[in-house]
């Protein structure tokens, strides 16, 4: 087993006292990163590269993989305590999280979070070991008739996510795909909806739109309301997962790998899409599906562990091809070229004590995340005893900060405040949030998908399906589609009456 | 109380108004510069942003500044940060970190104002960018490739790492004009970034990019895919190609990077300037850092890069308009 020997290596490697102490730096700033709002772990990658040039290669990557693992803990802490996610990876886990959070479950939520991203982490990682050349290669496959195959398959599974009201479902899912279509069009170089302003030509980042929507929207919700009601501090539960937290969450930990990795490794892959698309699927199996969008602990467990393995997948194409598929890996692209080291082909041959210590180093800093966040989960859960008034100004004042620290520009607190009263009035009329937040990740990833899937095949339709990838995809989809009606054929009127409808 | 109030309102606002330009007053009569600011109009990691703080940092090593800040303000290709480096007029101590996108990115995104509003410092670097195919691409030649896109445009597919008006889309409209194609017939498709393009061309996706050289020298090595042309004037070094006049396309294009000012500067601002960066290209630690990064020494100062900086509007502003785009 040559892999498993250059691992041990690499644990030699990354044992060393130096190396420990650089992991352990590298998880807590990048858990401290992930907490604050506005700095995403690219670009405290970014701010740290010239401090690290002191230090040589191999110590440096071993702290920018604890920032990158450290963040993704990180982030998902803000998202449920206070609804306000601190990065795109992180959205997903507020919908039913922040509902736990406000149940008194916080803490089996942060708890749940931090153990699928421990799950996520070690077997993404481990694939990475195994894998890596295999899943480098299927990579370079996948090309944009596949991923708008993926994306069709996303926009179905959407009407799981829809509502009690399809048409209140479908009208947030516009207006989503709306705030999508802002900006510079990538391939012609046309405004849309810009109203001339420079400052909507790059279009609105997800994680504006899903603070604005999540965390403005429900404050002002909440103040329109709180005279009516008793502020009554929210409830702080046990601490600890029970048995059947534990007998709901791990299946939902072992799958989320199995979507989340390989969405990593391909490119445009990002967190994003498969975070949502494990969430879908755990409600889709869930026997509590009643409870999702409510706090079921599954719709946290799946898409954390989903995030963490993206996080390994990334790394695969970034170490074996030098392909950057999100915006850590293009920066730690960057820092590899400041050593003089170039990430692709040749790397696990020259670079091999650099490639398998920076590995082990990523089995080490995952043990520390789980060693650090799992105690911290409770303490964190205690913030919500703070007064309902305080908290949700709080609240305001977080994402305000993060929302101007992106670009500390004013202009992006003036959009997530207009956003955010959009997701006041969509609250006031019933229009569920969770669709418009899909319909800005989906509706631009798809439309740039297919328009360029179409240009490949210069205009003939048939490229939308001329790969094998993407006939499957389609064939699930149509499977999907008549399902009922194949079910109904196949089971004969039973006496029984209908079981209530759960998902409509 | 309330007059006590009163007074610690009057006296911190005083602290606040008086006390900074109390700090910064005798900064100006010295010779040299003391501190500078650097915009970045990219996001961190980007490249105007590695050229600024790799630039900052061996400023300061070599003792030419004694201090120097970094930041960024990304937006709409750049121009975000344009208009303000132009809304800063008469700031001696501010420059900013730009290159051949943002030219490009002024047409596109309508900007108001242009890069000739500024005061242009100094052109820092320079990439070529390459011509490239898969290794299982039937191209062997910029020859066989050019017959085969002259007959049919459509179907050879072009692949670039930057959206319309970006580097990687002027070189191969450039390409196009110079063979006799017509600009709007060629299917360019854009990719974010050199990384995602590079994915394309390994698949076969697009029957050939363009793009930097520095992200592909090791796919080059390892032989993964076969560099067509190289667009520069001369050869490269370690990259077995010709260059695209040598292969009968009378076309020389590099992407290249630099630092304007604001405008309406004092000459003995603009000068201290200009000093400053002509002093940084003579430090053994700026050479060490074009050196570790691959990148080509590309200097040229004050009047010179102005002279460049027009040419170089004038010829992307040629190519974006037969296409529409300006």
């Amino acid at each position: 087993m040559d892999s498993f020997t250059n691992l041990l290596e690499g644990f030699a490697t990354a044992l060393t006292p130096t190396h420990l102490a650089l992991a352990a730096l590298g998880v807590l700033l990048g858990t401290a990163i992930g907490v604050l709002p506005g700095i995403g772990p690219a670009m405290a990658v970014a701010l740290l590269l010239p401090v690290t040039y002191g230090l040589e290669p191999t110590g440096a990557f071993i702290m920018f993989a604890g920032i990158y693992y450290g963040g993704m803990f990180g982030g998902s802490t803000t998202s449920i305590l206070l609804n306000t996610p601190g990065e795109s990876a992180a959205v997903v886990a507020a919908i039913d999280g922040n509902p736990m959070a406000r149940k008194g479950r916080g803490s089996q939520a942060l708890a749940a979070a931090a153990i699928g991203h421990f799950v996520g982490g070690v077997i993404g990682t481990v694939l990475l070991v195994l894998l890596a050349p295999t899943v480098a290669e299927f990579a370079v496959d996948i090309g944009a008739p596949d991923f708008f195959a993926i994306m069709v398959l996303a926009f179905i599974a959407v009407t799981s996510v829809l509502g009690a009201s399809r048409v209140r479902g479908f009208a947030s899912l516009l207006i989503g795909l709306t705030i999508g279509l802002v900006g510079l069009d990538e391939m012609t170089g046309q405004q849309r909806l810009t109203f001339g302003s420079l400052h909507l030509a790059d279009g609105i980042d997800v994680v504006v739109v899903a603070v604005a929507l999540f965390a403005v929207g429900e404050s002002l919700w909440v103040a329109a309301h709180l005279r009516r009601k008793p502020a009554s501090a929210i409830p702080v539960g046990r601490a600890f997962l029970g048995r059947e937290d534990f007998r709901r969450s791990w299946k939902p930990w072992l799958r989320g790998p199995v979507i989340g990795f390989p969405f990593g490794a391909i490119p445009a892959g990002g967190a994003e899409i498969p975070t949502f698309l494990s969430y879908v699927t755990e409600k889709r199996l869930s026997q509590h599906r009643d409870e999702f969008g409510k706090g079921a602990i599954e719709g946290v467990a799946g898409p954390e562990a989903t995030a963490s393995a993206s996080a390994a997948g990334t790394l695969v194409s970034m170490l074996t091809l030098g392909l950057p598929t999100t915006a850590v890996a293009a920066v730690m692209l960057a820092a590899f070229q400041q050593y003089g080291i170039q990430p692709g082909p040749l790397l696990f041959e020259r670079e091999s004590a650099l490639v398998w210590g920076l590995i082990a180093s990523l089995f080490i800093g995952l043990c520390l995340l789980l060693v650090l966040n799992l105690p911290l989960a409770p303490v964190w859960a205690k913030l919500l005893r703070i007064p309902r008034p305080y908290l949700y100004a709080g609240i305001l004042f977080f994402a305000s900060v993060g929302a101007y620290a992106v670009n500390a520009d004013v202009f992006d607190l003036l959009v997530m405040f207009v956003i955010g009263v959009l997701g006041f009035v969509m609250r006031r009329y019933g229009l569920p949030v969770l669709p418009a937040i899909i319909g800005v990740i989906l509706g631009p990833a798809a439309e740039q998908q297919m328009r360029r899937a179409l240009q490949l095949s210069d205009g003939s339709l048939t490229g939308l399906v001329n790969t094998p990838f993407s006939l499957v995809v389609y064939g699930i989809v149509v499977v999907l589609l008549l399902w009922p009606l194949i079910r109904r054929l196949f089971r004969k009127p039973s006496p029984q009456p209908e079981r209530p409808k759960v998902d409509a | 109380m309330r007059i006590r109030n009163w007074l610690a309102v009057v006296g911190a606002l005083a602290v606040v108004v008086l006390v900074p330009p109390l700090l910064t007053s005798g900064a100006d009569t010295t010779a040299s510069l003391r501190s500078l600011r650097v915009l970045v109009p990219n996001a961190p990691g980007g490249g105007y942003d590695v050229t600024a703080r790799t630039a900052a940092k061996a400023m300061e090593d070599a003792e030419l500044i004694r201090n120097t800040e970094v930041f960024n303000l990304p937006g709409a290709g750049g121009t975000v940060g344009l208009g303000r480096t132009v809304s800063e007029r008469g700031n001696g101590k501010l420059v900013m970190s730009m290159g051949l996108g943002v030219v490009g990115s002024v047409y596109t995104n309508k900007a108001p104002s242009s890069l000739l509003d500024t005061t242009p410092i100094a052109k820092l670097i320079e990439e070529p960018d390459i011509v490239v195919v898969g290794e299982d691409s039937p191209y062997r030649t910029l020859d066989e490739l050019v017959r085969a896109w002259k007959a049919d445009p459509g179907a050879v597919t072009v692949g670039g790492g930057s959206s319309p008006g970006g580097p990687d889309h002027l070189a191969p409209m450039l390409i196009a004009k110079a063979v006799g194609l017509d600009p709007r017939a060629v299917n360019y498709i854009p990719f974010d970034g050199g990384g995602e393009l590079l994915a394309s061309v390994l698949g076969g996706k697009v029957a050939f990019g363009v793009s930097g050289v520095g992200e592909y020298r090791d796919q080059i090595e390892a032989g993964q895919i076969r560099v067509l042309a190289v667009t520069s004037g001369s050869r490269l070094s370690g990259v077995d190609a010709p260059t695209l006049r040598e292969s009968g396309v009378d076309v020389e294009f590099n992407n290249w990077r630099g630092v304007v000012a604001p405008p309406g500067i004092s000459d003995a601002d603009r000068a201290r300037l200009v000093d400053l960066f002509t002093d940084l290209h003579g430090t053994p630690q700026w050479r060490e850092a074009l050196a570790r990064n691959g990148w080509t020494d590309a200097f040229a100062p004050g009047d010179e890069f102005g002279a460049f900086l027009r040419a170089e509007n004038d010829r992307v502003a040629t190519v974006l308009k037969d296409l529409g785009l300006a």
